[in-house]
């Protein structure tokens, strides 16, 4: 005789995993696609990423990323035939069309300003959030309900609805494309999350902890260091992912507010134009090398994300 | 080492009078304990101490310097929180390690280190010294936490109820060797708990505390037998004690009684004097009997002879011995009531 199993409220039906294993896996699908079109069309070669039907198979070729890195002209037959054989294999692939190499396009440099704005604007919104959640969380400061509504309400419109006061000062103020400029407007977008998310994981601290630490002789800033962001390292490591990829991948304010010296990929990726239009292979090149540092940096600090919250030493 | 004094400390909270006028002096070496129940108090009184709340009123001396001002780390004082004592990112070592690494001492490693193990030999965990402090036991982190505040040596320490939260056994181990290990140190102790037993064992003297304020405060003998307050009398006795109407027993009472006391102890059964009641219930404990009497229709709870045949729903004489009422005016106040030997 078999009995129904039991189940505690921790477990679930078999039925119920399978619902969720196909939901999850629908899910990852649904955005894994255009991630995975992305990464394809940018071994397509020029002239496969625009056929029509899509080819699905078909031979991989780096010319994407060539025309990404190079800007190149285009010569009449007769020039090419008397040029010297192609020294490298990225010569090889311009001269299949017709092509000879004219100098390094500006991607490097966009991706540069991109890694300079994103990182900085991330590392001070995580300083100045931090500081100022722990502060929101430990200490009675007047108002403190109203700061925190304020500095939360700085995210309730749409950015772009104060787009063009911006732009008048950030031109008055000779910000417009430069670095310190968007790494400003980035700190300024993002530390109201990071204040929000970071007052969230140390209010969960207990105060003991630094309380202990200040009566056996350390002052409030050694305890906060030595106690407190340690054991808040796994909502920093979160925090910092989320303003990471807000910074990383703002498109509006940097079309608007950058133009050359201090233009971030985003808007520089959609426009590498090729001949007769777009050149997909290259922009998905683009696209596709733009996903990796942020890819990398999230695998980088998945171990203290998934190290979850220790409540083991309280006593129960 | 050093003493303390306390001097009309009262701490409010919004409407909450946390700690109310309290005076309290604390000799150098000495073990005092506060009794309350939760919300009394206590934690505050210590906190209050330790610099980690600023009194409303009132002022705060340690070793004869007023340190009504100072910050915590100027006070010198360990504490022993009620909760969340062990910093769980690092190893027991770390952690009992840490108070000796506070930039104010400036210890050498080695010094650090032979410390450590002393300490950790005391309380018996060393060979936990290298576990993550998640990766212990109740007892042992209790241990732990005991320790970190015994490795420096501290002007005063303070402790908030250190065992509540340990089973009986290793509660009533770690309780004796608390007491070896502060009268090894000659430590200046001030030990706050709800647990009698912990305060009658450990404490030079008790001070009974009762929203705030302190009721009385007395050596443990003197506590029990010469209790101040009928809430003090109330606070020590178990089971509870009975309090009646001065002619239930037909006591002699001295003017102005309004309530006796009688502990359970002093109640006795089938003695020709008493009066005429009945057993309602009888629970046994093992080392003592509890017998819930009713006289007159007053419920008397009453410590019984283990070895007594007493039964449920039996007509017993209920009296009371000689000499042990206690009487209480219509304040809760203690009326001196003539003693033998007193
Ligand atoms: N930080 C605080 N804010 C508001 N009320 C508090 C605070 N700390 C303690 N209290 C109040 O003060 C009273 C005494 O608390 P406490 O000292 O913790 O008592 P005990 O340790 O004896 O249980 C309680 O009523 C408690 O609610
Ligand atoms: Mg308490």
């Amino acid at each position: 005789m078999s009995t129904p199993k039991v189940l505690t409220p921790t477990e679930s039906s078999t039925q119920l995993k399978w619902f969720a294993a196909i939901v999850v896996i629908g899910y990852a699908a649904i955005s894994l696609i255009p991630i995975v079109w992305i990464f394809m069309t940018a071994f397509k070669g020029t002239a496969t990423a625009i056929s029509y039907p899509p080819a699905v198979f078909f031979d991989p070729s780096l010319e994407g990323f060539v025309n990404l890195f190079t800007t190149r002209s285009r010569q009449s037959a007769e020039y090419l035939a008397q040029l010297p054989p192609p020294e490298t294999w990225w010569e090889e692939i311009v001269r299949q069309n017709d092509q000879v190499i004219a100098g390094p396009s500006p991607f490097f440099g966009r991706f540069l300003n991109s890694v300079i704005i994103g990182f900085g604007s991330t590392f001070i919104a995580i300083v100045l959030g931090t500081m100022a959640a722990y502060a929101f969380s430990r200490f009675k400061i007047p108002l403190a309900d109203d700061l925190l509504f304020f500095i939360l309400s700085t995210r309730m419109m749409p950015p772009v609805a104060v787009a063009i006061p911006i732009f008048l000062m950030y031109r008055a103020l000779g910000l417009s494309d430069t670095h310190a400029g968007m790494i400003i407007l980035y700190t300024a977008v993002n530390i109201s999350l990071a204040v929000w998310l970071l007052k969230g994981f140390i209010d969960e601290i207990p105060r003991e902890y630094e309380e202990a630490a200040m009566v056996d002789g350390y002052t409030r800033f050694q305890a906060f260091r030595k106690v407190v962001l340690p054991q808040a390292a796994t909502g920093i490591a979160a925090t910092t992912i989320f303003c990471l990829i807000l910074a990383w991948n703002e498109y509006a304010f940097a079309l608007l507010l950058t133009t050359n010296r201090a233009e971030t990929a985003p808007p520089f990726i959609p426009n590498i134009i090729g001949d007769g239009g777009l050149d997909w292979a290259a922009v998905s090149a683009g696209a596709s090398l733009f996903l990796l540092p942020v890819l990398i940096f999230t695998l980088f600090l998945r171990k203290h994300l998934l190290r979850g919250i220790t409540f083991g030493a309280v006593r129960k | 080492m050093a003493d303390i004094r306390i001097d009309r400390v009262t701490k409010r909270f919004g409407d909450v009078t946390a700690v109310n006028a309290l005076d309290l002096a604390i000799k150098d070496g000495e073990f005092v304990v506060l009794l309350g129940p939760t919300g009394s108090g206590k934690t505050t009184t210590l906190r209050l101490v330790a610099g980690l709340e600023k009194p409303d009123e009132g002022r705060i001396v340690i070793d004869g310097t007023d340190v009504t001002k100072a910050q915590p780390a100027e006070r010198d004082v360990s504490f022993v929180f009620q909760q969340y004592s062990l910093y769980p990112h690092y190893t027991v070592y770390q952690n009992l390690a840490f108070p000796l690494k506070s930039p104010l001492l400036k210890w050498s490693k080695p010094e650090i280190d032979a410390r450590v193990h002393e300490v950790a030999g005391m309380l018996h965990i060393e060979h936990k010294l290298k576990n993550k402090a998640t990766e212990l036991s109740g007892g042992e982190m209790q241990r732990v936490a005991i320790g970190r505040a015994l490795v420096r040596r501290p002007a005063v320490y303070l402790m908030d109820e250190p065992l509540s939260s340990l089973d009986a056994k290793l509660r009533a181990e770690l309780r004796v060797e608390l007491k070896r290990i502060s009268v090894e140190l000659g430590a200046t102790i001030l030990y706050v708990t709800h647990d009698n037993v912990e305060a009658m064992t450990m404490a030079d003297r008790i001070g009974v505390l009762n929203h705030g304020r302190l009721e009385q405060i007395a050596t443990p003998r003197d506590i029990y037998q010469q209790p101040d307050t009928i809430y003090v009398a109330q606070r020590l006795s178990s089971p509870p004690l009975n309090l009646v109407d001065p002619s239930l027993f037909g006591i002699e009472a001295p003017a102005g009684t309004s309530t006796v006391g009688v502990r359970p102890e002093d109640i006795t059964i089938g003695q020709p004097s008493g009066v005429e009641g009945s057993t309602t219930l009888v629970e046994r404990l093992g080392a003592e009997t509890v017998a819930v009497l009713q006289v007159n229709g007053t419920q008397i709870q009453a410590l019984v002879d283990p070895q007594a045949t007493i039964g449920e729903g039996e007509t017993v004489r209920v009296g009371v011995a000689e000499n042990a009422p206690m009487f209480f005016d219509r304040d809760g106040r203690r009326i001196d009531a003539p003693r033998a030997g007193g």
